[in-house]
């Protein structure tokens, strides 16, 4: 598998949808859709999102390797697939401000690893509570660009935390958290979401 | 010597008297006179009122005639969206399908009620400051731009998949960004910061930057009629330094993820480095905290001029104290005079 795998992660990082592809249509007659999931694409945006940590992928590539998986995955996986993941029950947001690119990436790669997730779209903290509550999310992931949004998920955490039948965790992402690592604990997070992998040891965690 | 020589001085690569700064304030003028932010930027007057008090509170080395990032869109029909506690956003993005890029025609810069105030706020300046401190205006970049004009990810679709409809939009974002740096030049400024986030190799891969950003830097610092430093506003620019240099850029504004020792080996006497305290973690600094960060940048990168402290983000956030601030200035007049003896001795 780590050929295929090499082969699919270069594809991404040249953002060839048609390389892409064709690695996995290779694999279709000796693997499952299922394990071309979790063997070559979960995998590939796991090395990918490192990648980014260390500085040697970009954002554009996270979010174009993102889309071209998701798109594949949804034709492994259609949307009613038994094989998808419902749970843990997840969905993200923006707060506040305009700026969506996290939240997408965030969408894209979630979708790809075969995990069902809500999109809130933009958000205020009222809105996100009422949301929360009727839609019974287990992960809210809340992606933000600007500071002011970021403190607001205080806010969002005080309010959820006086409910005690809420289980919600928050699972923080974007530039603010990764300048200052300590943010995230100063607005009551649970857990900081820096790539794909994060994102999807905790959804797998609270799966189990 | 004043200000202006000694920004000066350190640009040309020597040692001034002691090393100069530049206080990114923005929002703070507003708390400064003890009003709303959208108050604030409502009028020239009270940017230029809270741009003096700033200085004369903080003793910094250049005047920031930046109101807010999103003042560039509102002549193109952009939204902006005011918050209580933080700079004023853009809105929904006006480009909503590449389709509406061809008809696309760039604003004039007279035309434009915001522009024109921020025109007449350096002109104000420019009368009271004189020659004593430049006054720096602020351009985003028109490679950097479409992220307000049509949302992060249309804009990425486009650079990918859409070339043609990018390289419209690039030549309208063009045409307005040398209309408007020069305005601001003509008005006063002594120098454009261009700010162009999306060039760092966080945003695009270093390999796209030779082929998309760095030909419209260049043509851009061609056509700005006055020096220019570039800022990546907390992106990093290490692995780009080299090509960025050869826009013909005067200084570049670096972020705090990266080591400014590492980019001095790379940017000593070719070009100024700007920055690199922390913006966010500021709000936390204790006044010693704000003095060992300042000594640090001092040390690893101020020898042989060639540099100016500031934040790494171009505009110090709302929650920053001015305690902070002025510890800040406090610990540049106590550690950034030359030679810096110091510096050799504790290395």
């Amino acid at each position: 598998m780590r050929v295929p795998a090499t082969q699919f992660l270069d594809a991404l990082l040249s953002v060839d949808r048609v390389r892409a592809r064709q690695v996995l249509s290779d694999l279709e007659s000796h693997i499952t859709p299922l394990e071309q999931i979790d063997g070559i694409i979960v995998p590939s945006l796991d090395r990918l999102g490192l990648m980014w940590e260390k500085g040697t992928a970009a954002l554009s590539q996270v979010y174009m390797a993102g889309r071209i998986c998701e798109e594949l995955v949804e034709e492994m996986l259609p949307p009613m697939s038994p094989d998808r993941k419902s749970r843990p029950r997840m969905a993200v947001s923006v707060l506040h401000d305009h700026h969506g690119l996290g939240k997408r990436i965030v969408y894209s790669l979630v979708r790809a690893g075969g995990y069902e997730i809500l999109d809130y779209g933009r958000r205020t903290v009222d809105e996100l509570i009422e949301m929360i509550e009727r839609d019974h999310i287990e992960i809210l992931l809340v992606s933000v660009l600007m500071l002011p949004s970021a403190l607001k998920i205080r806010e969002l955490k005080q309010r959820l935390a006086r409910n005690l039948s809420s289980q919600t965790l928050i699972v923080v992402g974007g530039a603010p958290f990764r300048l200052d690592p300590d943010l995230a604990a100063e607005v009551g997070a649970d857990a900081v979401g820096r790539d794909a992998s994060d994102i999807m040891e905790i959804a797998r965690k609270l799966a189990d | 010597m004043t200000s202006l020589q000694r920004l000066l001085t350190a640009l040309q690569h020597r040692e001034p008297d002691r090393a100069p700064y530049m206080m990114l304030v923005t929002m703070h003028g507003a708390k400064a006179l003890g009003m709303p932010i959208r108050e604030y930027f409502s009028k020239a007057e009270h940017v230029v009122e809270g741009q003096l008090l700033l200085r004369r509170k903080f003793r910094h080395d250049a005047i920031y005639a930046f109101f807010y990032a999103a003042l560039e869109i509102e002549p193109w029909g952009g939204e902006v969206v005011f918050t209580d506690d933080g700079p004023p956003n853009s809105g929904r993005p006006f480009l909503e399908s590449p389709g509406e890029i061809r008809g696309l025609k760039p604003p004039r810069v007279s035309d434009s009620e915001s522009l024109n105030k921020v025109l007449r706020a350096i002109t104000l300046l420019k009368q009271s400051v004189g020659e004593d401190a430049p006054i720096f205006g602020v351009v985003m970049s028109p490679f950097s731009l479409p992220v307000m004009q049509m949302g992060f990810e249309n804009y990425l679709n486009l650079m990918y998949e859409d070339r043609s409809s990018f390289h419209h939009l690039m030549e309208a974002n063009q045409e307005f960004c040398a209309s408007w740096a020069n305005a601001q030049l003509e008005a006063g400024a002594a120098g454009i910061v261009y700010f162009d986030p999306v060039s760092s190799p966080q945003m695009i891969p270093r390999s796209l930057y030779p082929e998309l950003a760095h030909p419209i830097a260049k043509r851009m610092i061609a056509e700005i009629k006055g020096p220019v430093a570039t800022h990546f506003a907390s992106g990093s620019c290490l692995p780009i330094l080299e090509d960025v240099i050869t826009t013909g850029t005067i200084g570049v504004g670096v972020s705090a993820e990266e080591d400014l020792g590492s980019l001095k080996s790379v940017s000593r006497g070719k070009i100024t480095l700007i920055g690199n305290l922390n913006g966010l973690e500021m709000r936390r600094w204790t006044p010693q905290e704000a003095e060992i960060k300042v000594k640090n940048a001092i040390a690893k990168a101020a020898r042989g001029g060639g540099f100016i402290l500031a934040d790494n983000h171009g505009e110090i956030p709302y929650q920053v104290p001015d305690e902070t601030l002025s510890a800040i200035a406090d610990a540049v007049d106590k550690w950034g005079h030359y030679p810096l003896e110091w510096v050799a001795v504790e290395k």
